[in-house]
């Protein structure tokens, strides 16, 4: 009976700016000043819109939310690398990325505020609303990036998110299956952020890398350390170029963590240590990137003062705008502006019922 | 105008909305070479081309999940379920995103779709094969679901769904599919979704009901009829959500006297929401309590017992006469 191998696959992990700051010259990326200096302010504004965010939830001036403290890299880096036209999907940890795509500040305090009024980023802008139920936000970009073959759209591709946990979800692999049949241009960046609220990844797959799971869908897929913007950069440009070249789908695997906890309503201290969390608040994104710029002479504790203060009173405009939204008490009855794009007689009949019964209650 | 079979005149609404509208595609398990297990996508893939008629990897979710992205970046795809008994392990995609894009998002982003799937028994399928769940649809708010009953009536609903801004998920009663042939003309004719059809009108009793109960309750209707004389006023349903309250309303205002006929299991189905909706509106107008003619809150069992379990001309007949003599 014969018997050979069919194929073997390899997965490799890169990191090219260490926590020390130091830089693998060979991979290093060749961005501008501006591109690197925007990313770390993106990078930076988005743990202060955490910070204070925080504060607010505390006093009860904000809902539950996911807080994105550790990931910034991650979806910073790959927005840099991601071009004008491209398509983004995402659940709830990329807030970074959605500012730098056109999203608002204010947009986000207004969804974890409660209101449908946070989730409107402008269609064109092509970043898919938030998506809170795991991994179903990826066969929704897979169709995207069909539509954009479909209409012979050269030069863009989509951008997908997932978290570790959601691998375990079918739709994660209905997806990448369906983007490897179609050769689709897709990027599935993968922030392997070690916990699903309690569980950790190592309970969530006995596969050793999240990457090659790619493989199978008969696509590549990498590995970088995903508090390493650089490192992220390079495997996003890459896997963008080869989706826009027509080399179809790549899955990126940035292991990163979680810092904080999943959303406001948990307490990490309940199933994790205090001394990993250690070990990875010494890996933090912001601190790393902060000495890279300094190593190009780009940045100094001075412009560091200086950001920081430009940064908060940014966030606590966005704040005002939010608060003012929210207080201006917005239209009552947009569940039944919104549920059909057609008049439909019960609808119209049910609106009646509940205005009337807000009337009455408030008069 | 040509006599065409339910199958035949899916086919034609699909091929017409695809000829004149270049964004409509059609998708699913072996909808293309095969031309779908029943076929009703024959012949378009030669005509349109594996981009516009796609064969999927057999996996229900990706195929909703996939249709909603087409759909929210510019498509209008019409997604089959091969079975809706397939379909349930889509679901997610449905509830979480198909139905609510447009809401949570404030209408950012809409969702233009259609989900076909053949559903109900009386066709000695395998299990699975044959169950009626249009309540379970029905239930969620922001998708339509429409029923067909009849040949022409399914091409004018089918292109009225592909036309539609929302998700439709539309039903066809797969006992109806070459069981009769009706004249389809073949200008592209369209029903407007939401409304149910006076199908005969009558002044002693109303009986509302859709999708492949049709048959049995038109052959009771006459029989009733004939026997006794009665003027009986027959309302297909033909969109299940939103309903057309107003229709059933009006109907059972002037008879005083209704009978519901479906297919479904009896407890929340959609003939417990038209006897609640002609309780809100009509009460005082009865003369007799409202019927129900359903399947029983059982599994449906396999087909050697199916047709003991589902509801019948005589079943049918026997209300009728009840609630006319009450």
């Amino acid at each position: 009976m014969p018997q050979k191998q069919i194929n073997s696959y390899s997965v490799t992990y890169t990191q090219i700016l260490d926590e020390e700051g130091k830089v693998d010259r060979d991979l290093e990326p060749q961005l501008e000043p501006e591109q690197l200096l925007s990313m770390y302010r993106y990078m930076s504004l988005a743990r202060e819109v955490d910070q204070r965010m925080l504060k607010m939830q505390r006093q009860g001036r904000m809902g539950t939310f996911p807080p994105n403290t550790g990931q910034e890299a991650i979806v910073c880096a790959t927005a840099l690398a991601m071009g004008e036209r491209d398509w983004m999907a995402g659940s709830y940890r990329e807030l970074g990325a959605r500012l730098i795509r056109g999203d608002t500040i204010e947009n986000h305090m207004l969804y974890y505020g409660g209101f449908e009024e946070g989730n409107t980023a402008p269609a064109e802008a092509r970043i898919l609303p938030t998506y809170v139920v795991l991994a179903s936000q990826l066969p929704n970009a897979v169709g995207a990036a069909y539509a954009m073959q479909y209409k012979g759209e050269e030069g863009t591709a989509v951008v997908a998110f997932i978290g570790d946990g959601a691998t375990s979800q079918g739709d994660f692999h209905e997806a990448l299956n369906f983007a490897g049949v179609w050769n689709s241009p897709v990027v599935f960046v993968c922030q392997n952020n070690q916990w699903a609220i309690s569980h950790p990844r190592a309970k969530q797959t006995k596969s050793e890398t999240i990457a090659q799971k790619a493989f199978a869908y008969g696509f590549e897929g990498v590995q970088v350390d995903g508090n390493d913007p650089l490192a992220v950069y390079r495997a996003v440009d890459a896997a963008l170029d080869r989706a826009k070249g027509g080399g179809g789908p790549t899955l990126v695997e940035a292991v990163t963590y979680r810092l904080m906890m999943h959303t406001t309503a948990d307490d990490p201290k309940k199933y994790r240590s205090e001394e990993e969390e250690k070990k990875w608040w010494a890996r933090d994104p912001l601190i790393r990137t902060r000495k890279y710029l300094q190593d190009k002479d780009l940045w100094d504790d001075d412009r560091e003062a200086a950001q920081q203060e430009e940064l908060k009173a940014e966030v606590l405009a966005a704040v005002k705008r939010y608060e003012e939204i929210a207080a201006s008490k917005p239209k009552a009855d947009i569940a039944f502006d919104n549920l059909f794009g057609t008049e439909v007689p019960e609808v119209e009949a049910q609106r009646a019922a509940f205005l009337a019964n807000l009337a009455r209650e408030e008069g | 105008m040509a006599k065409l079979n339910m199958v035949q005149a899916l086919n034609l609404a699909m091929k017409q909305e695809m000829q004149q509208d270049g964004d409509v595609l059609v998708m699913g398990e072996d909808v293309g070479r095969d031309g779908g297990v029943f076929r009703v996508t024959d012949g378009l893939l030669d005509e349109f081309g594996e981009m516009r008629v796609i064969d999927t990897p057999l996996a229900e979710s990706g195929i909703i999940g996939t249709a909603i992205g087409m759909a929210m970046a510019g498509l209008k795809p019409v997604a089959e379920m091969q079975f809706s008994g397939f379909s349930y392990i889509a679901f997610p995609q449905l509830e979480a995103n198909a139905s609510r894009m447009r809401a949570r998002s404030m209408g950012t982003w809409t969702v233009p779709m259609v989900l076909r799937m053949p559903y109900g028994g009386g066709v000695r399928a395998l299990e699975h094969h044959s169950e009626s769940r249009e309540a379970t649809f029905a239930h969620v708010p922001g998708c339509k679901v429409v029923i067909p009953s009849g040949p022409r009536n399914a091409r004018a609903l089918l292109v009225a769904s592909i036309r539609d801004p929302d998700p439709v998920v539309f039903m066809e009663p797969k006992h109806s599919y070459r069981a009769f042939r009706e004249e389809v003309p073949e200008e592209p004719e369209v029903m407007e979704l939401g409304k149910a059809e006076v199908v005969q009108p009558g002044d002693d009793l109303t009986v509302v009901t859709w999708g492949a109960m049709m048959r049995p309750t038109l052959k009771a209707v006459e029989a009733v009829g004939q026997e006794r004389g009665a003027s009986i006023e027959l309302i297909d349903l033909l969109t299940i959500s939103p309903m057309d309250t107003e229709t059933i309303v009006t109907s059972v205002k002037k008879t005083g006297r209704c009978v519901v006929v479906q297919e479904a299991p009896r407890t929340l189905g959609m003939s417990s929401e038209i006897v609640a909706r002609i309780n809100d509106h009509a009460l005082l107008y009865l003369e007799a309590p409202v019927e129900r003619v359903t399947h029983y809150d059982v599994v449906m069992p396999y087909f050697g017992r199916e047709l003991l379990y589902m509801p019948d001309e005589g079943q049918v007949t026997e209300a009728i006469n009840r609630t006319l003599d009450f």
